[in-house]
């Protein structure tokens, strides 16, 4: 996954994260979750699902490198 | 009584704990200060992610969703959720690389070498120091005001002039010298090792708390129907420049030093992945809780139906500790105390090590050479000046009081507003010296004059041409560091060769 991928990833969470669209919505989920609030539950969910997708595709290869160098040292 | 019973019985855990791994300390200040770098993913995450939780993400969280409502965490914790872990990824990996090729112990050293400047180092110091201080600040004030919520009319001969209630002064004190003992017992080893097991102890008695008063006020739904409807939404509470602008807010993960020395405990730089994807989740769970409390708190009534749970006028401080100390049990309102004193001193802990390798590496060691003095003296450095900021701290705690969030954002915005010093350093090969103290500088006194423009904390909603001060802050530093190292002499080939060895 090129490094391009992962910048457009962040800046498209980050557009999501501003939320214009729940703004004055006091509607209650379930009786219990204000949707504002479910919905940034949501985004963070959405964050770590994104981390585990870098970490899965994009980690850094120079820190492998590193590693095995520290190792044969 | 119960609760204070409680509370004690927990400190006590934690000074075996102390104890112990104070039996597995090697005696070297390279143990003392970064573990001898042999910290798994686990405990690096429990670690990192306890000592980013503190009083300002219970205390202060529930109070500012009682005052603002639910947007306190859309604009501070889903944003926490993204931006701490790019801070991990983007600055805590490479700086562990860094630290651990050329031996880094601190920010400091970092910075000295990257900068070819040695006075840099004696620049950065008072102000990392001084900007830690309020952080130490809001840990103690959220311990005392909580511990005076659930404690009042316990122990009215005792102490009358607080109603009863244990004074925050007496938890302060106790709390600070808890945490002194162990982590003079073993260093950041004994820190980590506090830091695991009080994460998970603040996880669980949140969620304990959170089911305790819900079901007091008649269940979930019970309780979000009494709730302020217009704190159920973002209108009217926040604009959209600020909520845009808080988002500056979490960068200060990138410049804090506790989590630089956190971060150099790491065993490989594989045991970051857990913390990553693991942190956004355990923001969250920590989070929710303390917000759905300070938002029924908003029309939480007694059981006579006619008292309100928490009297007008209240100090945002103590909700959490009302909420907790009026609608739960005696033996669930000490749980619940615990978990919240875990949460605070599994902050104070990292911080009181950070400060203390800051002063011994940067300033004593630097000064008078690395052959000075021996490792034992090292550490008994380290210790002395520990106490002294502790004593400092604790001395601010009695003067006014401020909002415990309030403070922690202006604590943060200081360190946010470097953060394009640390980013330039580990990315930008023509970052100068000259740019350096420029970004340092100018962010430091645009922070004080705007810190002092807003009565130094009191006015919790002062702003910059709408926006919050942390964005002028940031842009303040970011921009010195561009221009004037455009305009002076890049930094030496060695260097380059040295911090640019591999792409980051």
């Amino acid at each position: 996954m090129s490094k391009e991928v992962v910048i457009t990833f962040m800046l498209v969470l980050f557009v999501l994260h501003q939320d214009f669209w729940f703004r004055d919505d006091a509607t209650l989920i379930l009786g219990i979750l204000p949707i504002g609030l479910a919905y940034h539950m949501a985004f963070t969910a959405l964050a770590a699902t994104a981390w585990l997708v870098i970490v899965r595709f994009a980690w850094p290869k120079y820190l492998e490198e590193e590693e095995n160098e520290g190792n044969e040292q | 009584m119960t609760q204070a019973l409680i509370v004690v019985v927990y400190l006590i855990l934690l000074l075996v704990l102390g104890y112990i791994s104070s039996r597995l300390f090697r005696g070297n200040s390279n143990d003392y200060f970064v573990a001898s770098r042999s910290i798994g993913p686990l405990v690096l995450f429990m670690s990192i992610f306890g000592t980013t939780m503190t009083a300002f993400a219970m205390v202060g969280s529930t109070g500012e969703s009682y005052r603002v409502g639910i947007a306190t965490y859309g604009k501070v914790a889903s944003s926490s959720a993204l931006i701490h872990s790019a801070c991990f990824f983007l600055v805590g990996l490479p700086l562990w690389a860094l630290g651990k090729r050329n031996g880094f112990h601190t920010q400091i050293e970092f910075f000295r070498a990257r900068f070819e400047s040695s006075n840099l180092g004696y620049l950065l110091f008072p102000i990392l120091v001084g900007l830690i201080i309020p952080y130490l600040l809001v840990g103690l004030m959220g311990a005392g005001s909580v511990m005076q919520g659930v404690t009042r009319g316990a122990f009215p001969e005792i102490f009358t002039s607080t109603g009863g209630a244990v004074p925050p002064w007496l938890t302060m004190l106790v709390i600070s010298c808890v945490v002194l003992y162990y982590i003079f017992a073993g260093g950041v080893r004994s820190a980590a090792w506090a830091n695991t097991f009080q994460t998970c102890v603040f996880i669980v008695m949140g969620f304990i708390a959170f089911v305790t008063i819900s079901s007091k006020m008649g269940g979930m739904q019970a309780a979000s129907a009494m709730a302020d409807p217009g704190k159920a939404v973002r209108a009217g509470n926040l604009t959209e420049m600020q909520f845009l602008s808080y988002c500056f807010i979490p960068l200060s993960v990138g410049m804090f030093p506790h989590l630089f020395q956190n971060c150099l405990t790491a065993k490989s730089a594989k045991s970051f992945r857990l913390t990553l994807v693991a942190h956004p989740i355990a923001i969250m769970i920590t989070w929710i809780p303390c917000i759905l409390i300070g938002l029924w708190a908003t029309g939480a009534v007694m059981p006579d139906g006619m008292t309100p749970v928490i009297p007008e006028g209240t100090s945002p401080n103590a909700v959490l500790g009302m909420m907790v100390g009026k609608l739960a049990t005696p033996i669930i309102g000490g749980l619940v105390t615990a978990g919240i004193m875990a949460a605070i001193m599994s902050s104070l802990d990292s911080q009181f090590v950070a400060v203390g390798t800051m002063f011994t590496k940067d300033i004593v060691v630097h000064f008078f050479g690395v052959d000075r003095f021996s490792e034992k003296q090292k550490v008994l450095l380290a210790r002395v000046f520990i106490c002294t900021i502790v004593f400092v701290t604790y001395l601010f705690t009695l003067a006014e009081p401020r909002s415990v969030f309030s403070l922690g954002i202006w604590c943060f915005s200081g360190f946010a507003g470097l953060f394009p010093l640390v980013f330039a350093a580990i990315y930008w090969r023509r970052a100068t010296k000259v740019g350096a103290y420029a970004a340092v500088i100018g962010s430091a006194i645009t922070w004080f004059i705007l810190f002092r423009n807003s009565d130094y904390g009191a006015n919790g909603s002062y702003l910059v041409g709408g926006v919050m001060p942390v964005a002028v802050i940031f842009l303040t530093c970011a921009i010195c560091m561009v221009v004037v190292s455009l305009f002076t002499l890049a930094p030496s080939q060695d260097t380059l060769d040295k911090f640019f060895k591999r792409k980051p």
